[in-house]
């Protein structure tokens, strides 16, 4: 393993037959190659997902609009939360961490690369479970295809009572599936994270995707497991007679709720997590500087995994909870704002002093820095429970969560994208396309999500397909449609640029963005076994001390 | 190039990870954990709470003599580990076959249970809140000991074979592991359904 | 490229701003309804009782909070990126690599502690005022059944079943009449949200909830289900009529009474009483006492049908028993295959039903 042999030469591009080819990508287990597969496989379903979210936004476009029925409609915004949570976003995340954490930690692969393999595929096939049910499912009152419920599938809504049709069954299924792809998967990441970092990476010098990815998995693992648990219930219930969640058998609607809040709550956290990890990667090679406070950032994240597991229920102040539980998940709600807070400052800490080059990354880096603080404000608001009385299940929530999925994760995915995509294909993307995504984006994504606070704030409840002209309502959901449709746009630009990059794209080299992190040290793309020989690293940042023998990190750690 | 060099010149001798095995193992424990929780919370939770149909006191009856079988397997697989540390193929072999068979007598035992519940009181899974409680949880962990079972027969036939030594202990332990927590989980499932329960 | 780079990141925050301020101002001016207002506006930010002008005071301070927490946060990002932007003249060195400080780390951890147990603090005694409030004697007691995709409200003390349309009395400083609802569903989740009265809270299949609203003001008020219920969640509206106690008073005497028994319509309540109408729907004193359905007995005093999806004209109401897909598509109304003239002598029987 740790010879010194010779880099093998990559092979010439000789034409090799397309069997030849997509058999080697099926029956891959090299972490680079299911990393990329993950992260097609999202951009894929990001497309569908988006396509669902136009139908819902046109439908709104103005009241009592008939673009689509209301059984459609109610499809419609079910996939779309459904694909986005679990084929677009755990996806993409899980590519990400699949492609860098060997490579940043000096091993040669995941811990165990055929269970990795094994859970892309389980992955994959819930995505195509899900979608099967267009063609083969059978919604609520036998009026539809794919599931109709919610991302949620609240009880009794899912009981055999009110969804007849096994349409429900592909959603619970499909996610089962998936569900053990992403345990598979966290597993992966833990072992290789504690067992597989090369000589002299101690924790503490562990790059803080790694960290990040570590805490995600973990709480994948404590956290998705009670969605499985919730699920199989729920199929007690729905072919075996079980009444977990029978109301009319005394079983309650509530413990549900319970149950799936105690697995999505984490979860968003599961989903943030990663792409803290990216923006500490990225803001300190922008900034010139390292990220400010290491120790602190890993703490503050493990803090809010912890927190984070005890404020699932303000999903559910409207349920009737009484004032002490009530008090209690505001506090503990609040609470984790903290630990979160303290990140944003860390991050503009990082930039202070520094020398900011505006690369797309950055420019990206810094919208997620705008949106993130201003999605926690809206949180702390919503955390309050008698304000959450007025602003749940309204728009202004659906702003909310928009807010930190779209303008967070989304904006520091694609920081993460304009990063690591010459590491990966071994070409840069086109600065000037990715300037148009971005202020293409960016101006979309306030024209959708600003105004649609408002939305909320004016008493439109969330998940109907049409509604009443109410003063405002019918102006405010144009704009936010606009708004979706430029973010269409900008995605256009983006997959074009994603497409046109790989043929035409600058070549890249080892380290066009003269970072400090191991995966920079070789080349672009890495060679199948990532290094000739296993790194040895004195510090956090192994090539700024090749870089600057004369004051390397490892005199300050 | 893609060799990375330190200043250090010395290499620390002393860079041992955890061995990815039991590692692995232990977020896979973790995990299920998680899920028979879940399956311990909704137990307790609807405690009391049935409608109509057989409450847990009338029908109970504490399985001592399979639990001890259960709980004592864990005793032959770990011996049965060391055995093999040591390199005692043969004694390997007899207490893995040990292990197996009183997992297997556990099993037995739950179904002699479950045809006692559903034939004499008419007790199933669609019954009442507890019989959806009861069978979904005990259910879950005798599958989780099938599981075991399954696995553990594969490697008692690979050692058949004579293809187990001390080379695959690392291996045999982190099965073992799994195996241990299985009956762990008993140990809860027990104290909560015929303990606490009642 | 990088002198443009160091235009444009400013300009971006400009235009991000300026979005947000004009949709700011936009969405600020339709937020407050005027009173009387004949298209009443659900804003939460126009409370018209109790309960939401507890939360309207409450929301008041943390939109102050973290207004200011924003400010604050917002001016050194954009400080930052401005000052620290690389410039022309850079010679390519690598700025102090500062690793942390733990003096700055601390301060900006206690401060959001302290914003936060206050926070906390101002909160909790509004969760306990709000949700521990008594309810006095002069309370009007009614239990609020949620059903797909209709409200059914009982007054247990007073005898009235109704459907859809609330009617409460305005409750004075000096005698508070304030209304206490309690919320059961009789099949999914549903949620009461009449925005300018109260927050909402759910129904919930073997859950009581309750709630409480005093409306300070008579009128109508405009609600609807905010609880996905299925396909037609989006048409179960609430109105709420805020009545003087005289009005009130009256409104309760005509409900209390059996339905009218117009001689001229026996033909259609015939036809009512003898096909699949009496299984769903009630008529009092009548044989009719079905309960899936609202309750029709004096189905002409309220103005809307089908929850508040179609006005209660003739028309309407004749298009609701022959094709109810059309005006709510996916509602339990089956269509009730009748002929044109029981159609139209069902029509004439429930005009009657005052």
């Amino acid at each position: 393993m740790s010879s010194d042999a010779m880099a093998i030469p990559s092979a010439t591009a000789e034409a090799r037959p397309c069997v030849e080819v997509v058999h080697e990508w099926v029956t891959t287990v090299d972490h680079k190659r299911l990393g990329i597969l993950y992260i097609v496989y999202a951009l894929l379903f990001l497309v569908v997902g988006g396509i669902e979210a136009i139908i819902i936004r046109i439908q709104l476009i103005r009241p009592h609009n008939d673009l689509v029925s209301p059984q459609v409609f109610n499809r419609m915004f079910t996939m779309h939360g459904t694909t986005m949570i679990f084929f677009v976003a755990m996806p993409v995340l899980f590519g990400f961490a699949n492609y860098l954490v060997p490579l940043m930690i000096g091993a040669r692969d995941m811990a165990f690369p055929r269970l990795n393999a094994f859970s892309f595929w389980l992955t994959a096939l819930g995505g195509l479970l899900l979608y099967f049910s267009f063609l083969g499912g059978n919604g609520l009152y036998g009026a539809g295809n794919a599931p109709d419920v919610g991302w949620w599938a609240y009880a009794p809504l899912t009981a055999k009572a009110f969804s007849p049709g096994p349409s429900s069954d592909y959603w619970t299924i499909a996610l089962l599936v998936s569900g053990f792809g992403s345990i598979g998967t966290a597993i992966n990441l833990i072992a290789t994270i504690l067992c597989l970092r090369c000589m002299g990476m101690t924790l503490n010098r562990m790059p803080l995707l790694a960290w990040l990815n570590l805490v995600m998995s973990g709480m994948v693992l404590i956290a998705i497991t009670p969605l499985s648990a919730a699920q199989i219930m729920l199929l007690v219930d729905r072919y075996l007679g079980g009444h977990f969640f029978d109301t009319q058998a005394g079983g309650s609607a509530t413990i549900w709720m319970h149950f799936f809040w105690i697995f999505g709550h984490p979860e968003v956290y599961v989903l943030i997590i990663p792409c803290f990890a990216f923006m500490s990667e990225i803001i300190p090679v922008f900034s010139r500087k390292p990220i400010f406070g290491y120790p602190v950032m890993v703490g503050a994240t493990v803090c809010i995994a912890f927190v984070s597991l005890s404020v699932w229920a303000h999903h559910m102040f409207t349920i009737g909870m009484n004032s002490y539980a009530n008090s209690f998940f505001t506090i503990t709600t609040m609470a984790v704002g903290v630990p979160t807070g303290i990140k944003i400052f860390n991050w503009l800490g990082t930039m202070w002093g520094g020398s900011i080059q505006f690369k797309t990354p950055m420019l990206f880096s810094i919208g997620f820095l705008f949106q993130f603080l201003i999605a926690g404000l809206t949180g702390i608001m919503l955390a309050s429970a008698p304000f959450d009385w007025q602003l749940s299940l309204s728009y202004f929530v659906v702003a909310h969560f928009h807010y930190v999925i779209v303008g967070g994760i989304l904006f520091a995915l694609f920081a993460a994208f304009y990063y690591w995509y010459p590491k990966m294909t071994g070409r840069m993307l086109s600065e000037r396309l990715g300037k148009l995504h971005f202020w293409l984006f960016l101006i979309g994504f306030h024209l959708t999500f600003d105004v649609m606070h408002f939305a909320g704030i004016l008493g439109m409840p969330r998940r109907i397909y049409t509604y009443e002209p109410r003063p405002g309502w019918g102006t405010l959901n144009l704009v936010v449609t606009i708004g979706a449709f430029i973010q269409g746009a900008a995605i256009l630009v983006f997959v074009t640029n994603l497409v046109y990059s790989y043929f035409k794209g600058a070549k890249a080299g080892n380290d066009p963005w003269d970072a400090w992190t191991l995966e920079w040290s070789v080349s672009s793309p890495p060679p199948a076994y990532n290094f000739a020989s296993i790194p040895v690293v004195a510090s956090r940042r192994p090539l700024w001390d090749l870089k600057h023998p004369e004051d390397p990190d490892s005199r300050y750690e | 190039m893609s060799a990375v060099t330190s200043p250090f010149t010395e290499r620390s001798p002393e860079w041992t990870l955890p061995y990815k095995g039991k590692v692995g193992m232990a977020g896979l424990i973790i995990a299920e954990s998680a899920i028979f929780t879940i399956f311990v919370v909704a137990y307790l939770f609807y405690l009391g709470k049935s409608i109509t149909g057989p409450t847990p006191r009338e029908v109970l009856e504490t399985p001592i003599f399979f639990t001890i079988c259960l709980l004592s397997s864990s005793l032959t697989i770990h011996l049965a580990g060391k055995e093999l540390e040591n390199g005692h193929r043969k004694t390997f072999l007899i207490l893995w076959s040990i292990t197996i068979a009183l997992g297997a007598l556990f099993l037995f035992g739950t179904a002699l249970e479950w045809h006692r519940l559903i034939y004499e009181h008419g007790l199933t899974i669609s019954t009442n809140l507890f019989g959806t409680t009861y069978y979904s949880l005990v259910g879950l962990h005798a599958t989780h000991v099938t599981a075991g079972l399954v696995m553990l027969t594969v490697v008692l036939l690979f050692g058949l074979a004579d293809r187990v030594g001390i080379d695959q202990a690392a291996r045999i332990g982190t099965l073992s592991l799994y195996w241990h927590f299985v009956d762990a989980v008993w140990i809860v499932v027990f104290t909560v359904v015929y303990i606490v329960g009642r | 490229m990088v002198r443009s780079d160091q235009i444009r990141r400013p300009l971006s925050k400009a235009a991000g701003i300026a979005v947000l301020l004009a949709g700011g101002l936009l969405a600020a001016s339709l937020c407050f309804g005027a009173p009387g207002d004949p298209s009443p506006l659900p804003s939460i930010f126009d409370p018209r009782s109790t309960p939401t002008k507890w939360i309207y005071d409450l929301s008041h301070f943390v939109l102050l909070i973290t207004g200011l927490i924003f400010a604050v946060v917002f001016s050194l990002l954009t400080y930052v990126v401005v000052k620290y932007r690389k410039r022309q003249g850079d010679d390519g060195r690598e700025p102090a690599q500062v690793y942390g400080s733990t003096q700055i780390e601390l301060a900006w951890t206690v401060i959001p502690i302290l914003v936060v147990v206050v926070l906390f603090l101002v909160t909790a005694r509004a969760i306990h005022s709000i949700q521990d409030a008594p309810k006095p004697e002069s309370a009007v007691e009614v239990v609020a059944i949620g059903h797909q995709f209709w409200w059914e409200f009982r007054y247990p003390q007073l005898g009235v079943v109704t459907a859809n349309e609330l009617h409460i009395p305005v409750s004075e400083a000096a005698h508070p009449t304030p209304a206490f609802l309690t919320l059961l569903s009789a099949d999914t989740d549903h949620s009461f949200w009449v925005p300018q009265l109260a927050g909402k809270t759910d129904l919930i299949p073997n859950h009581v909830n309750h709630m409480w609203m005093d409306p300070n003001q008579t009128g109508i008020f405009l609600g609807q289900c905010a609880q996905y219920c299925g396909t037609q969640h989006a048409k179960m509206l609430l109105r709420v009529y805020v009545d003087t106690s005289e009005d009130f008073a009256l409104w309760v005497r005509g409900q209390q009474q059996p339905a009218v028994l117009d001689a001229n319509v026996t033909a259609g309540r015939r036809v009512f009483e003898t096909t699949a109408c009496i299984n769903c729907h009630a008529v009092g004193g009548t044989v009719a006492d079905g309960r899936f359905g609202p309750d029709l007995t004096h189905l002409m005093s309220r103005h809307t049908i089908a929850s508040g999806a179609a006005e209660n004209t003739k028309a309407n109401l004749r298009l609701w028993m022959q094709k109810p897909d059309v005006i709510k598509p996916g509602s339990l109304m089956p269509a009730m295959q009748l002929s044109n003239a029981d159609l139209d002598a069902l029509v004439d029987y429930l005009e009657t039903l005052r």
